[in-house]
């Protein structure tokens, strides 16, 4: 039986170094795969809590989860492309005309 | 036996993860994410989810990711490569992770967990993990099984219009 609270370290672990992929990269893609493995530490966290409580709500969420990464996925890409077509523009200092 | 398996995984992904964020090449921190992602999977098998890891693998590695590399290689990616890869606040994300590791570190330590319950789980048990996982999702998560399927419909026309050349009026 593994520890509870090793899951928890490691969804910590891996949400820090997502939100350090976020806030340090230029590039618009690694920023969005940053923002996938956030998302799959919070499910880490999700699937350990069910299985300490042995609850099967943890995993219902993890697909909710799933659901939404796949949307954010599809919408952030498709801005993306977007904003490629005209011009190269893949680093996101760069898009900066709403900038104060 | 269990904990050796999983401290391997999630050495492998912190380990793959780091790589991930520090690739130069997007092709390469996309095909890193991947392996994250198997490794996910396993820490899922070991967590009795084995649905979920089923789905990491083929809706994750092979659908999302695969959508990732193809959007990749229609944008215009190699000018990237030789760019500037980091922002200049790097003094700043560092502050803000240590205090996000050290929040997260306090809760942590301060909770107090309600004590362990045991189920019945082993690998290939009847009824498994999907028919246990079917039986709560269809019944006492309907409603939110279904808005997930008009966020999903959403997404897919928001991503249509969005990548469309011109929209005729």
């Amino acid at each position: 039986m593994i520890p509870m609270t090793h899951f928890l370290i490691l969804g910590a672990i891996l949400f820090l170094i997502g939100a350090m992929g976020v806030l340090m990269r230029r590039n618009a893609i690694i920023i969005l795969l940053s923002i996938e493995l956030m998302l799959n530490a919070v499910n880490v966290t999700f699937v350990g809590f069910s299985r300490h409580l042995a609850d099967m709500t943890g995993q219902v969420f993890a697909i909710f989860v799933i659901t939404v990464a796949a949307c954010e996925a599809a919408v952030g890409l498709a801005i993306l492309i977007a904003l490629n077509r005209d011009r190269t523009m893949v680093n996101v200092d760069e898009v900066n005309l709403l900038k104060w | 036996m269990e904990l050796y398996f999983f401290y391997m995984f999630s050495g492998g992904m912190i380990i793959t993860s780091l790589l991930m964020i520090t690739r130069a090449n997007v092709i390469h921190a996309a095909l890193l994410l991947v392996l994250t992602f198997f490794f996910l999977a396993g820490i899922f098998v070991l967590a009795g989810a084995e649905f979920l890891a089923a789905v990491q693998i083929l809706l994750y590695a092979g659908g999302i990711m695969v959508l990732y590399l193809f959007s990749i290689m229609l944008m215009n990616v190699e000018v990237a490569v030789r760019m500037r890869q980091w922002h200049r606040q790097g003094v700043v994300v560092f502050v803000a992770a240590v205090l996000l590791g050290l929040e997260i570190w306090a809760v942590l330590k301060g909770v107090e967990f309600p004590a362990a319950k045991q189920w019945e789980w082993s690998l290939g048990a009847t009824p498994g993990n999907v028919e246990a996982l079917g039986a709560v999702l269809y019944t006492k998560f309907l409603f939110p099984f279904e808005v997930a399927s008009i966020l999903l419909l959403a997404a897919m026309i928001g991503a249509i219009v969005l990548a469309k050349r011109t929209i005729e009026r």
